[in-house]
Formats: structure tokens, sequence, C-alpha cells
């Protein structure tokens, strides 16, 4: 078992994972609604292949994913199409088109392809079924697997690292899933390791899930290792970010503009990789995951399984409903969590926690004062940069500095916020300030691209195509009038 | 039936911590100083706090009021008690009420509002104040009362040359390190009064430390810019150079070390740029101290070195993760 | 030391101003960084609509007249407020509104050929200053939404006007695709 050395930074926070983790997964009941997210957050969604008053079979494909990066959508209820809107969801994208399809209580299952074998399938097959299964990250970020696991697979990677750190408050779904499947992870891990022809396997956990680490290790040797590994990491936030976790794994840092796949690694959520494992020994798509429901607001913790679409309220009841006074409800951890406005909100792939937490749970803002430059941000920032130099450079426009101080690099955790002494909300400048870093960006990319084709067009149009040259200046001329200065 | 939240931004937990936490911890910490001062020189010193601590408040309240801001919570926040403070402990006890408010009103007004107050001042405010009066006035500002362990008397004020004061006079006049060392200013590790008042705000700086107010950089730089020349020139010619020990308990060193060059908001910005900063601050007050036409340099080097942060600034940027 | 007069501080202060004065000049001419020419500087700053609203065939065009003092700044309505702005602090002049007579600021926008409608006569092919739309006499035309700039070339020529101009069906990205 390898012991990573820490990266120096970061906070030590408390878990708050008690009380789901007294409780075995509980199993929630299947929803009268099921609402489908047809956009995981990559800002394309999926294409629906059926419309209103079709009659859908529990894993029937409904909408069919657009590009390399898209997710195939399929039912978790069978039942009747009743609608196509968009609707608030949890995850990156605020809002999504959605699916809305009325549970008539058959629980009718759509054929399932045939259960694989996995280590007779070639990659390619295995990537084709996971593909077709719809699976997204399922750490929070949604991620189109197969296209990450393809990426992985042309680039060679030669470590694959599971990441089971979960190191945020509050959320412990992962540890969970560990404790009672692990299995479950193993195999998934293992089936990745095929499809993208890793060398090595590692499986990272924090040091404070100890049961996860023996069931894992159990499993693991029950498997004969195959050039699987365990290691622990240091339960310190945000040990579990993608990039720190494969420095402090691997060693290796992927540089600022590149992928992990770039420099021979890649890294998948445990319960991606469990996911993973069911599809392809079972051959139905993905309809469900573990998702904890947690915070001093709900009677009964519980880490729930529950079918996509569910409305979060359902889960809500499931652990006994609310209690006190929920002040919010937060889908994610404490740390980089969004509140969301109402608890109708579906479970999608990228909800992995809901927090409903009372005024006790939460330490808000209040007024902020102006910067005095004490630096303790800069010494818990995971990604080695000085956020009192940044917010200065965000707040003056400054385009360069910004380049140069790495606000492309933050990774939004939240810990320059945690210890700021002036209160300043400074994670939520960055995020504004990285989107619109990412508007500008894409903006200058079109204008590159669109004054190449036009100097092509002149070009062209110079070595000696008059008449279409005649015809481009009429067309000019009639479009904007007599006007060339 | 739909439940409806309340949203605010992610995190949703924070620490806690708060400017006036950090402020009065400061203010706390020179404790040991203030009652050491007047043990060694008479209790001048609670009068200086007395006349600054108002002065500042009201100067801080009037450069608000101008700017069109709300005041209570920047009367609140403890920073610019801890200017006066500093102010206060740093000039003689015995200097004159008009200019110590003088000095007060230059340093909150001059140093801190005129670059848009709180976390927008790029030099030392208290610094400023101090350069001011030490130009103005020069003879007030070196009248230092003898101390308790010089002979002296704290509550008959007489007043006698420092340790830093002394050494140079004599230098100048050609005795030898032996016989300078002798005078009645020089106590057996630094200056006489200096090496007491030194070990309180070593005591406070230690229990800064420890809070994590400060970071150990700033302090370590002073003490090895201090130190390091001082090592060299008086192996090199001891006749002519005192010894590191001297340099570090005399004058205001410690004061300067923990207290004075901390400032965050005028110091260099990361841990190895604050390391720069604190040496580059050492030297020069070293140099002055052995070169230059005042006894203690402290004051000079710190607004120096805050004209040379931004430079340092630029090049001392950390390793972002990912890059080379 | 002997006695310094007035004099002799009065030379030695001007010739140190002197000495470094010159010193500071030879440095910036003869170590001035390289500078794009300022009608590249310009054109980096225009949205490449290639509309033609500012009265010049195309952006660049435009960069060469605001260049030699021609054109004024304020001409632009794809680049908008921050064009404008951009321009404004590049030139060092004082920012102000869009002239509203060279067109008013659109969200952006792409064009879609209603396949329905579209007969083929391939009269907007060349109207199209980027060649974002493909097609040939008699055949099925399309725009390639990626390439459009939304500069509305295309809409006068057509003689069934079955051009629209929508909002894009990509949005931009939410988020970064390789972030954590």
């Amino acid at each position: 078992m390898a012991r990573p050395r820490r990266f120096p930074a970061g906070l030590e926070l408390p878990p708050f994972k008690s009380g789901p983790m007294g409780r075995p997964i509980l199993a929630a009941a299947a929803p009268s609604l099921a609402t489908l997210a047809l956009d995981q957050g990559n800002g394309i969604a999926a294409q629906p292949v059926v419309v209103v008053g079709d009659r859908v079979r529990v894993g029937s494909l409904v909408a069919r994913s657009e590009g390399d990066f898209g997710v195939d959508v399929h039912a978790t209820v069978a039942g009747t199409v009743r609608s196509l809107e968009v609707r608030p969801v949890p995850g990156a994208a605020a809002t999504s088109p959605c699916l809305v399809i009325e549970n008539d209580w058959t629980d009718d299952r759509e054929d399932a392809s045939t259960p694989l074998d996995w280590q007779a399938t070639t990659p390619a097959d295995l990537l084709a079924r996971i593909r077709s299964a719809g699976i997204a990250g399922l750490g929070g970020a949604a991620f189109a697997t197969h296209a990450k696991l393809e990426a992985a697979r042309d680039a060679k990677v030669s470590h694959l690292v599971l990441n089971g750190a979960e190191c945020e408050p509050w959320i412990c779904c992962d540890d969970a899933l560990m404790r009672e499947r692990a299995a479950d992870v193993v195999l998934g891990a293992r089936v990745m390791q095929r499809v993208v022809d890793a060398e090595r396997v590692t499986i990272a956990i924090e040091d404070d899930k100890p049961e996860a680490i023996t069931a894992v290790e159990a499993a693991l040797a029950a498997t004969d290792h195959h050039g699987l590994a365990l290691a622990v990491v240091p339960a310190v936030f945000p040990a579990g970010a993608e990039r720190q976790l494969l420095a402090s794994v691997t060693g290796i840092e992927v540089p600022g503009d590149a992928w992990p796949p770039a420099v021979g690694l890649l890294c998948q959520n445990v319960g991606t990789a469990a996911a993973v494992a069911r599809v392809v020994t079972s051959g139905e798509p993905l309809t469900r995951r573990i998702v904890t429901v947690t915070g001093s607001a709900i009677a009964a913790p519980a880490n729930v399984e529950a079918r996509l679409g569910t409305p979060i309220a359902d889960l809500i009841e499931a652990c006994g409903g609310y209690r006190g006074e929920p002040l919010r409800l937060i889908a994610g951890g404490s740390m980089t969590g969004r509140a969301l406005p109402s608890d109708d909100a579906p479970v999608t792939q990228a909800l992995n926690c809901v927090v409903v937490a009372t005024a006790a749970d939460l330490a808000v803002h209040g007024s902020e004062m102006p910067c005095i430059r004490c630096g303790d941000c800069a010494s818990v920032c995971p990604a080695g940069l000085l956020p009192q130099s940044l917010l200065r450079a965000v707040a003056s426009a400054d385009a360069q500095g910004l380049v140069r101080l790495g606000l492309a690099d933050c990774i939004e955790c939240g810990c320059c916020d945690y210890v700021c002494p002036s209160r300043i909300p400074l994670t939520a400048r960055f995020v504004a300030a990285r989107r619109e870093r990412r508007l500008r960006l894409d903006q200058e990319r079109r204008a590159a691209r669109a004054r190449e084709r036009y100097a092509g067009h002149e070009r062209r149009l110079a070595a000696g195509a008059e008449a279409e040259r005649r015809e481009f200046e009429e067309a000019r001329r009639r479009a904007r009038g007599d006007g060339q200065s | 039936m739909t439940r409806r939240f309340a949203t605010s931004g992610a995190p949703h937990v924070i620490a806690g911590y708060s400017v006036p936490r950090v402020m009065y911890a400061v203010l706390f910490a020179l404790l040991p100083l203030v009652v050491v001062q007047v043990v060694l020189y008479g209790p001048g010193v609670l009068l200086q706090l007395a006349v600054a601590g108002p002065v500042a408040l009201a100067c801080e309240a009037l450069a608000l009021a101008l700017r069109g801001r709300d005041s209570r919570p920047f009367l609140r926040d403890g920073s610019v008690l801890v200017t006066a403070a500093l102010l206060a402990v740093a000039i003689p006890p015995l200097l004159p009420w008009w200019i110590t408010g003088l000095g007060t009103a230059v340093a909150v007004l001059l140093g801190k509002h005129a670059y848009g107050g709180l976390g927008y001042n790029p030099f030392n405010p208290a610094m400023v104040g101090y350069a001011v009066l030490l130009v103005s006035f020069p003879v007030a500002m070196t009248r230092w009362p003898l101390p308790l362990d010089a002979g002296g008397s704290p509550w008959d004020a007489y007043t006698g040359a420092t340790a830093l004061d002394a050494l140079r006079t004599g230098l100048g006049q050609r005795y030898t390190m032996e016989e300078i060392f002798r005078g009645d200013a020089f106590g057996s590790l630094g200056g006489a009064g200096a090496q007491w008042t030194g070990l309180a705000a070593l005591a406070g700086g230690l229990y800064l430390l420890a809070r994590r107010v400060v970071r150990w950089h700033i302090p370590a730089g002073v003490l090895a810019g201090i130190a390091v020349p001082a090592v060299v020139m008086h192996a090199l010619d001891p006749g002519a150079h005192a010894s590191a020990i001297f340099h570090l308990f005399s004058g205001a060193t410690f004061l300067c070390a923990f207290f004075i060059a901390t400032d965050p908001v005028s110091a260099a910005t990361s841990h190895r740029g604050r390391l720069i900063y604190g040496a580059g601050i050492g030297t020069v007050t070293w140099t002055i101290r052995t070169w230059g036409g005042y006894p203690d340099g402290v004051a000079f080097a710190v607004l120096l070195m805050n004209l040379a942060a931004p430079l340092i600034d630029r090049y001392t940027v950390p390793r972002i993760h990912g890059r080379e | 030391m002997s006695e310094w007069t007035l004099l002799d501080a009065l030379a030695l202060a001007a010739g140190l101003a002197a000495a470094l004065g010159a010193a500071l000049g030879w440095a910036a001419l003869r170590l001035r960084p390289d500078a794009d020419p300022l009608v590249e500087r310009i054109d980096a700053l225009l949205p490449q609509t290639q509309c033609g609203q500012c009265r010049y065939p195309g952006c660049r065009p435009y960069a060469e007249a605001i260049a030699r003092g021609e054109a004024d700044i304020d001409r632009c309505p794809p680049g908008g407020e921050a064009t404008l702005r951009a321009l404004a602090g590049l030139l060092g002049r004082e920012p102000r509104p869009l002239d509203p007579d060279y067109g008013v600021t659109k969200p952006r926008q792409v064009a879609v050929i209603d396949e329905e409608r579209c007969i083929g006569c391939a009269l907007c092919l060349p109207a199209c200053p980027v060649d974002a739309i493909v097609g040939a006499p008699r055949f099925m035309h399309t725009v390639i939404e990626r390439e459009c700039t939304g500069c509305e070339l295309c809409l006068p020529p057509c003689p069934v006007d079955c051009i629209a101009l929508v909002a894009p069906a990509q949005t931009p990205p939410v988020r970064d695709r390789r972030a954590a």
C-alpha cells in the first residue's frame, strides 16, 4: 500500500459523515414522475428520440447524445412521456431540457443487452457498451465517461487512478459504496483498465475511511490484484480534486492547460467504476445512483440509492422528512455545492449529495472588509495561487495579470474563502472571472477563425475569380447602401 | 408539496476569522512591551498611547466621512489602533503631546487614507508618521530618558544617549569598542533599556507566531538581515562594528521584526517574497545604523522596502500547480 | 572633504540629471520592445464579423482607416461596447456610445437556411465573406453554423427570403472540460 505525499495546502475540515454512515444504503422507491435531464452539465443536450405520448419501458433510450461529449439518456421508469420542458437541475448547468415521464407502475423493463464477458470482449466493444449505457462521471462532474476513456486510450495512458478520496464534508456516498460494494468497484477498475490498456491502477482512499480501505483491500485480494493497488491519502480538503489527487498519488502534476491523458494519467470516480461494472455485466443502462441525503434538518440521514429523475423531495421523504428549520438545500458538499431554489429538482448523474442545512451547519460571509493582504488564502490554496493578488487583478480587469497569476488554474474549491479574515467572497469572484474568461476566449477563437477565412476568401477573389468578386461587391453594396468611404 | 429555499454562493461554511481578531491580537501582544517600557522609562508611554489612540480614531472617522464611507465597521476593526499603538511605543516617552498627535494624524491621514484606507496603503502608516516626526523634530525624537537599568530614574526623566547613539558618537570620536561598551547606555546583551524592551517585543512576537497571526517569513528575514552583515563585519573588523547580538538587542529590532515589518498590507505577498522583503529591511537597517546619519534605521528601512515590495512581488510569484 | 559651495552642488545635480536623462532616452530608443504595428493591434480588437456595417469592406480595411485617422472608433455594432472601450483604451481616447447611424448591437446570431423554401439559386454563396455557406446551383445550400459570423450579408441576395437569423444552438462552454 503506497503512502503518497500530501500537497502542502488545503484545509482539515470536520467531516460530518457519521449520520449516513451509521446505516446501510437505502433503496428509494421509484418516483411517480421521473424528470430526466438531457444535458449533464456540458452544455450539450442529448436529442430526444421520443415524443410526448410515447410509452417507454425502464431502460429504453429516450434521448441520443450529440457529438463526442454527449451522453445517451434512458428512461428510469416505465410509463408515458408527459412533456419536454426546461427545468432547473443540479450540476454545472443551472437548467436543462428535461423529459418528464409519468410512471405507470408496471416497471416493465426493456430487454437488456447481453451481459458481456468483459475479459473476452475487445476494448472497442466495451467502450461501445459503456457509451450506449449512458454513463457520465458520478463524482459530481458528470463528464461523458466513454469520451474520457476513449481519449485516455488514444493517449495511451499508463496509470489509471480511481478517486475514492471523497474529501468534501458531508458527502459519503462513495464511502458507503466502497464498504458495501467493493467488488463492483474493483471489477469496474479492471474493466476500465482493459479499455484504456493501462499498466497500473491505483485506488485512492482517504485515511479517515478505514472500513472502506479494509473492504477494498479484501476485494483486491479476492481478485488477485492484477496490477491494481491501493493508496491511502491524508484526509485533507481538497485531496480528491482530480489534479491534486493525481499529483499526490503519482507525483506527476498535470499541466494547467492539458488533460490528464496528456501526461499518461486518467482519473475516474469509484462510483463511475461501479457503474461501469454493472452495465457491462448486467447489460442494462445506467438508471440509478447513490446520493447522500444529510444535514441537520433531515430526520434520518442516509445514503440513498435512487433512480435518476427522482425529485429530491422524494429522497428527503425517504430519510424521514424535514426536521427543524432548514435554511439551504445544497446539491453537493458544503464547500463547493450549489444551493438549489427548490426541492423538486431531480436526481441527475451529477448529484452526489444533498445537504439540508440549518443555520448551525452554515457559516455565511457577512459583511465584507477590504483585503488586508494577510496571505492566509495563499497558504491554503491547493493550486499554489495567490488569491489576494488575483482579487486585485480581477477588480482592475488586468487580463495579463490574470494570466500570469493563474486564474485558469483555480479549481474553485473554496479554501481561500474559508480562511479570509476580511470575509471576501473570493470564490464567487473567481468563478465569475473564469466564466468571463471562457466566453472571451471563445469569442477570440471565433474571431481568429473568421479572420482567417475572410483572408482566404479575399485571396481567392484576388487570384482571378472576377465574376465572383463583382457579385460579392454588389451584394455588399445592396446590403449596406452606397456608403463606402 | 414543493418546498422553496433561499440560495447563496459556495462555500457555505467559513472559518469565521475576522480582521478585528487579527488587530486585537497584535494589540494584546504589545502589552509586555508597554509594561516593560513603563518600568524602565516611566509612565510616559501610557500618555503617548492616550494621545495617539483617540487622535487616530478621530482622524479615521474624519477621513471616512470625507470619503463618504460608513465609518462604523472601520472604527471597530482595530487597525487604526494598531497604527497608533506602534507609533506610541516607538517614539520617546517624553515626546510632547502635540508632536505625538501630529505624528498620529500624519500616519492615519497621509499614510493610510490618502491611498484608499484599509488594505490600500503602500507604506506602513506608523512608519510614515514616525519618519515625518524624525525628520521634522530631530532633537525631540532622539531624547530618550536614561532607562532604569542604566541608573536612570523613571520619574525624574533624566535623558541620555541610547546605546546606538553612544556607539555612533563613540566610534566617531575614535574610542575603542571596549571603552564604548563600558558606558552607561550599554547592558549585557545590547542597549541598556532596549535589551529588555527587545525581549518583551520578542515575547509578544512569539505569541503572534503561535496564534498564526503572523507567519515566520518576515521576522526571520528581518533578523537574518540584521544579524548576517553584523556577524560578517564584526568578524572582519571588530573594532569598528558591533556584534550581531548587540544589534539584535538594541534599538527597535524585535519590534520591527514582529510588529512593524509584518504589516501585511505594505509587505510583499508570497512567502519567498516576504523573506526577501524582511531581509532587505534588516540589511538596510544595519546599513543605516553603521554608515547612515540616524542612530536607528528601522523606519527608513521599512519605508524603502515598502517601495520595493511591488518589484519583489513581480519576481516572486510562487510556482503554480502544474506549471514549471 | 573641502567645503562645497552652492555652485558645486548645483553643478553636480545638473550633471546627474543630464547623464541619467541621456541614459533613459537612449534606453527608450534602443531597447524598445517590439510592438505590433497599430493596424494589427486595432484589427485584433475587432470582432471579425466582416459585415461592412462600418461602411468599409471588412474589418481589416476599417482597422486601417482607424489607424490612418480617417474613421472614428464608434462604428462597429457587432463589437458593441466592449470593442469600443478596448479601442478607446488602445488609442487613448474617451469612450463613448456606439453611433446608431451604423447599426445596433445584436446578441450573437447565426444564419439558417430554411431548406423547404431554398430553391438552390446559389446567389447567397458569393455574398458570404467567410465562405460559410456550402452548396452549388440546384443543390441544397446550408450554412456551416460554426463559421457563420452573423453578418447578414446573405439575406438581401436571396430571392425567396429563406434565410433567418437565430441564436446559435451550440452554447458557449459552461466550464472547462478538463477541470476537476
